[in-house]
């Protein structure tokens, strides 16, 4: 493994499979009566966000706590970030406290890489801009492979805001290493342009979509990142790519229905959808405990000089 | 998915190298049939050390203790007439030598639903020698509940402890000097039983890595 984490392109399969098989064992902690390893004992993780977040952060906090690291949490707001510090000099007081580890979210794309070149720590991407969310990559096909079982020739089809969305870059990068077949569906508003280059096929029509999935992963509008008009009208957009009870009788009777959160329910995916048996949205977020804690403790918990 | 952990191979053994055995300096020191009387013995001393290991769970440390742990459960159903549970109990979270080198893969841990709080537990590993991975177990056992007591069994005691920890049950004390290699070939992992010891010709004696 690299010494930092901040595409899911950085992982080889070998890598992503390390890191699955780990957190299937680390999942074990959750059950148990004393919910801790002391693994991590003395090491100082840096929760470093500079955009809202709850799932991940609060993910991110109990995946450190369990391994028994000291953790630091660092919100832009309240901090000198509203005083203007840039991001090397809040790196650079991060780095005079001795951070191991520094997980960071920023609405600048990239915004991790240049972190790494600044600090001794590792550096975990929690979603950086539009461009990637490696850890939620891997929670999610770590979700897939608990229900399904395997991940190889999987069809996996994702399915709305591709254009501003780091989950889905993650995901489609993630699991063609680890050998599914990604399918993206979504207004051609909301594709990227590059999207021809990237391994996965690329569809408009979810309904015809749908019977050739073994996975339907629903993203969330992000209107907030949104400055044009991408589509006509929500009600226009739900109706072609939301997910609704009709839609998912088209799905095969295996297949399940991802979200990464937070949901626009009646948007993207109908109520009713989201709280089914099939949907795996709160087994999700469990999941992503155990995953950043595989994270952490594979770049964390060996020496410093890794091969 | 717990079938390969490259770097935990050396965990029973201390300097234990890759199963690729076969290197002419290697002298087998148990033959199969004496691993099976060894367990067949301990599995009798277990009985009478318990009184009829009513209250008994079997762990096998990873890797080769597990296979362990479950011929001796299957001795004292056996014997007993009645199943005496087992399962596996990785340590690896718990090491004192995490920092040392790279991170490793972790092992499986699997206690049987009848869990431990209570009972007798017999932490099972292949060979015993510096004593840290007991001490680690110890610790990963109190993680997962209270156990009456634990007791300790190892295939082979090859001495030069470093901790103050002890086995109760033996299957072969054998002194060896910290040069010396001790590798636990069992039919479960490695297609074959058997124990040899060998020169350790590669890395330096005073590596003292798993155990």
């Amino acid at each position: 493994m690299n010494r930092h984490l901040i595409s899911a392109a950085d992982l080889s399969r070998a890598d992503a499979l390390l890191i699955l098989d780990t957190a299937d064992e680390l999942a074990q902690v959750a059950d148990r009566p004393i919910r801790k390893l002391p693994t991590l004992r003395g090491r100082t993780v840096v929760n470093l966000f500079y955009e809202d977040s709850t799932r991940t952060r609060i993910s991110f906090e109990a995946a450190a706590k369990r391994l028994s690291a000291d953790v630091i949490n660092f919100s832009a707001k309240g901090s000198s970030v509203a005083k203007g510090e840039s991001l090397k000099d809040t790196a650079l007081t991060l780095e005079a406290m001795g951070a191991d580890a520094v997980v960071i979210r920023h609405p600048a794309s990239g915004a991790p890489h240049r972190l790494a070149r600044w600090v001794r720590g590792s550096v975990v991407n929690a979603g950086d801009g539009t461009h990637e969310h490696p850890t939620q990559a891997l929670l999610d096909a770590f979700t897939m492979r608990r229900r399904l079982g395997r991940l190889d020739g999987l069809r996996v089809t994702i399915v709305g805001d591709v254009l501003h969305s780091r989950v889905a870059r993650s995901n489609m990068l993630l699991l063609h290493t680890l050998g599914a077949e990604v399918t993206l569906v979504a207004p051609p508003t909301l594709l990227p342009v590059a999207v021809g280059g990237w391994p996965c096929s690329v569809g408009y029509d979810l309904s015809a979509a749908l019977p050739k999935s073994d996975v339907v992963m629903m993203l969330r509008v992000q209107q907030e990142r949104m400055s044009a008009a991408y589509f006509p009208s929500v009600r226009e957009y739900s109706r072609r790519y939301g997910l609704d009870a009709d839609r998912v009788a088209l799905l095969p009777e295996h297949a399940i229905v991802m979200h990464p959160g937070p949901m626009n329910r009646g948007v993207e995916i109908a109520a009713e959808v989201a709280d089914s048996a099939r949907s795996t949205i709160v087994e999700q977020v469990a999941n992503g405990v155990s995953v950043r804690m595989a994270v952490l403790y594979l770049l964390l918990g060996g020496s410093e000089a890794q091969q | 998915m717990h079938a390969i952990h490259p770097a935990s191979g050396d965990r029973g053994s201390g300097d234990r190298v890759s199963a690729s055995s076969g290197s002419p300096s290697a002298r087998t020191v148990l033959e199969p049939a004496e691993i099976r009387r060894a367990l067949t013995r301990i599995a009798h001393e277990i009985l009478e050390r318990t009184g009829g290991a009513g209250d008994v769970v079997l762990l096998g440390i990873p890797t080769r203790g597990v296979p362990l742990a479950h011929r001796l459960a299957d001795r004292l159903a056996q014997v007993e007439g009645r199943a005496v549970p087992s399962g596996s109990l990785d340590i690896t979270m718990y090491r004192d030598d995490l920092r040392l080198r790279p991170a490793r893969a972790l092992g499986h841990t699997e206690v049987p639903p009848s869990g431990i709080d209570g009972m007798i537990v017999v932490l099972v590993d292949d060979v015993l020698y510096s004593g840290r991975t007991v001490r680690a177990a110890l610790d990963a056992l109190g993680d997962i509940g209270r156990p009456r007591s634990v007791q300790l069994a190892v295939l082979v005691d090859r001495g030069h402890r470093e901790l103050p920890i002890r086995p109760d049950y033996v299957g072969k004390n054998l002194p060896t000097s910290p040069a010396e290699v001790v590798r636990v070939l069992l039919a479960e992992v490695d297609g074959q039983d058997a124990v040899t010891l060998e020169e350790n010709l590669g890395g330096g004696a005073g590596k003292r890595a798993g155990a």
